[in-house]
């Protein structure tokens, strides 16, 4: 699927909850099955920042594909940034670069997120892109 | 406890913003030590203040200006009495506890010689601790530090320790921030004394919860913020005794601040002038001393009973949680509870519960020393004031027990 296929995917599902509190379940869940980084690449250097609890986000190159892990002390950090390696995980450094990213907005995310934490979403995603540009120009 | 014992209804009626609604919910405000809300009666000083009085202050001939400079007086009045110090010109307006004590620990510059030390507490907010690690760097001072011990309090005798004929300033909290711990900070001056150095109290956390004479503390330097004492942010309160504000230097230049300029010299304003440069908040100053009267009307001997009813209801409420861990257990603090539910991370919870209306805090309270102690990322800490109800810490648990039992 291409990212846009995914992203409307993920919006489609958000549709379905009728309240903050079934959206909230669903994103811890998504928290608890979230792709772990592998203990060697959770360090300081691969820490986000901007974020209030902390964030590993970890990318690898396998066949031309970025393969992206992660890990939060907090789930629903866990949880958000899942839903975001969804979207951009296995795709090409190329198709992540021109990813649109409003999708976050669509499916009512950051109206529940204090700003410190809707802050720590829009470094999430600009970690995603940078190690896209990154790969993209090794 | 019922709430008649206090006119809690017709107090919450004089703060508006206790009726509103967030996420559809009924706003329940538990971030007391960050900002207290704001009283009808400071609110309408703001508008009158705009409506009829604004003006320059201290140089104007006119009417308003001279209406505007008296109100403004007369607010370093009532902060001059309700702090018991001797004299107006002790009291300076900045902008705030961190404008306060940036200002004293500049003036300590040229105070300070290489090797002398200054002692900070483990219990500190980071604005008590940066801008003296700023002084060491420029000075060569070294920074001692009083350690805590599990129930949150400071270990005297090893403060008693740490004093020597080269400790210079003593800067510690009347009441911290994170934890709620009350400090015995009258033994804490006195022992200071004996060796000749100055001590600086930060009172942001202590100013809303009971009386402080600065005279029977015999406090060099007590600073504290108008917005945690129900009145506007942006003003704070900086009290000096005499002969320390003489001794230290401006901390800005600019107008107000001046008795001559010529280009080759300025001599200083005399106190308490010689620290306001510029325009100061007038409406703000002026809206502080509303607040003051506002608390000093209901009583700090009342608040100080009724916030202590809430804190043992809440406590006890929130020790019937299943793997609660509240930190900082001294049996001498202010209405503050910081806590953590097993290994739940303290955003998550918060995140929760902001979607039921609860407004706390989350995090390291700019407090990380504290949280090293306890090895912990952050806490989720509740503080209450007056105006707060048996049936909101009741919304609260509710609020805990539902986002708890979403995260396990």
């Amino acid at each position: 699927m291409t990212i846009e296929q995914i992203q409307n995917e993920i919006i489609s599902e958000f549709d379905m909850f009728n309240d903050w509190t079934e959206k909230y379940e669903y994103i811890i869940d998504l928290g608890k099955s979230l792709p772990v980084i592998k203990t060697q690449y959770k360090t300081q250097e691969n820490i986000i920042r901007g974020c209030q609890s902390k964030v590993w986000l970890y990318a690898e190159n396998i066949d031309n594909k970025l393969i992206f892990t992660a890990d939060s002390d907090a789930i629903i950090t866990k949880g958000i940034i899942a839903i975001l390696i969804r979207a951009f995980s296995n795709q090409s450094a190329e198709e992540i670069i021109n990813a649109k990213t409003d999708f976050v907005e669509k499916i009512g995310l950051k109206e529940h997120l204090s700003q410190t934490r809707a802050n720590g979403l829009s470094s999430m995603i600009k970690q995603i892109k940078l190690y896209a540009v990154a790969y993209s120009t090794k | 406890m019922k709430n008649t014992a206090f006119n809690i209804t017709s107090i919450r009626n004089d703060f508006p913003i206790l009726n509103l609604k967030v996420n559809g919910k009924q706003l329940v405000y538990l971030d007391n030590a960050a900002t207290t809300q704001t009283p009808k009666v400071v609110i309408d000083s703001i508008v009158s203040y705009y409506s009829k009085l604004n003006a320059n202050i201290h140089r104007g001939a006119h009417y308003l200006s001279q209406k505007a400079t008296e109100a403004y007086e007369d607010a370093r009045k009532k902060f001059q009495k309700h702090l018991n110090a001797q004299s107006s010109n002790e009291i300076i307006f900045t902008s705030g506890t961190t404008h306060s004590i940036n200002l004293v620990a500049n003036g300590f510059i040229n105070l300070l010689n290489s090797g002398d030390e200054i002692i900070v507490s483990h219990l500190e907010h980071h604005s008590n601790i940066v801008p003296w690690q700023m002084l060491c760097k420029k000075t060569g001072a070294i920074m001692r530090v009083i350690p805590m011990n599990e129930k949150g309090e400071l270990i005297f005798s090893e403060y008693e320790k740490l004093l020597s004929n080269k400790t210079k300033v003593v800067f510690v909290n009347h009441v911290s921030n994170a934890l709620g711990t009350i400090n015995p900070i009258k033994e804490i001056i006195s022992k200071a004394h004996e060796f000749g150095a100055a001590v600086l109290i930060d009172g942001a956390q202590a100013l809303p919860h009971f009386k402080i004479d600065v005279i029977d503390l015999d406090v060099d330097f007590y600073v504290g913020s108008a917005h945690k004492i129900y009145g506007p942010t942006g003003v704070g309160i900086l009290y000096g005794k005499e002969k320390w504000l003489n001794k230290i230097p401006p901390y800005q230049g600019g107008g107000e601040m001046i008795d001559e300029v010529t280009f080759e010299k300025t001599t200083y304003a005399k106190l308490p002038n010689k620290f306001e440069a510029g325009t100061p908040n007038i409406a703000g100053v002026i809206a502080s001393a509303v607040a003051l009267d506002y608390i000093n009307k209901i009583g700090l001997e009342k608040i100080e009973k009724r916030e202590a009813e809430l804190l043992d209801y809440a406590t006890k409420k929130l020790l019937e949680i299943d793997e609660i861990k509240i930190y900082g257990d001294s049996s001498n603090k202010t209405s503050v509870i910081s806590f953590n539910i097993g290994s739940i991370h303290p955003y998550d919870i918060g995140s929760i519960i902001d979607n039921e209306g609860i407004a706390v805090r989350t995090g390291h309270h700019c407090a990380q020393p504290i949280m090293d102690y306890f090895n912990i990322s952050g806490t989720i800490r509740i503080s209450m004031s007056f105006y707060n109800t048996i049936e909101e810490i009741d919304s609260l648990i509710n609020s805990i027990m539902v986002a708890k039992k979403m995260l396990s």
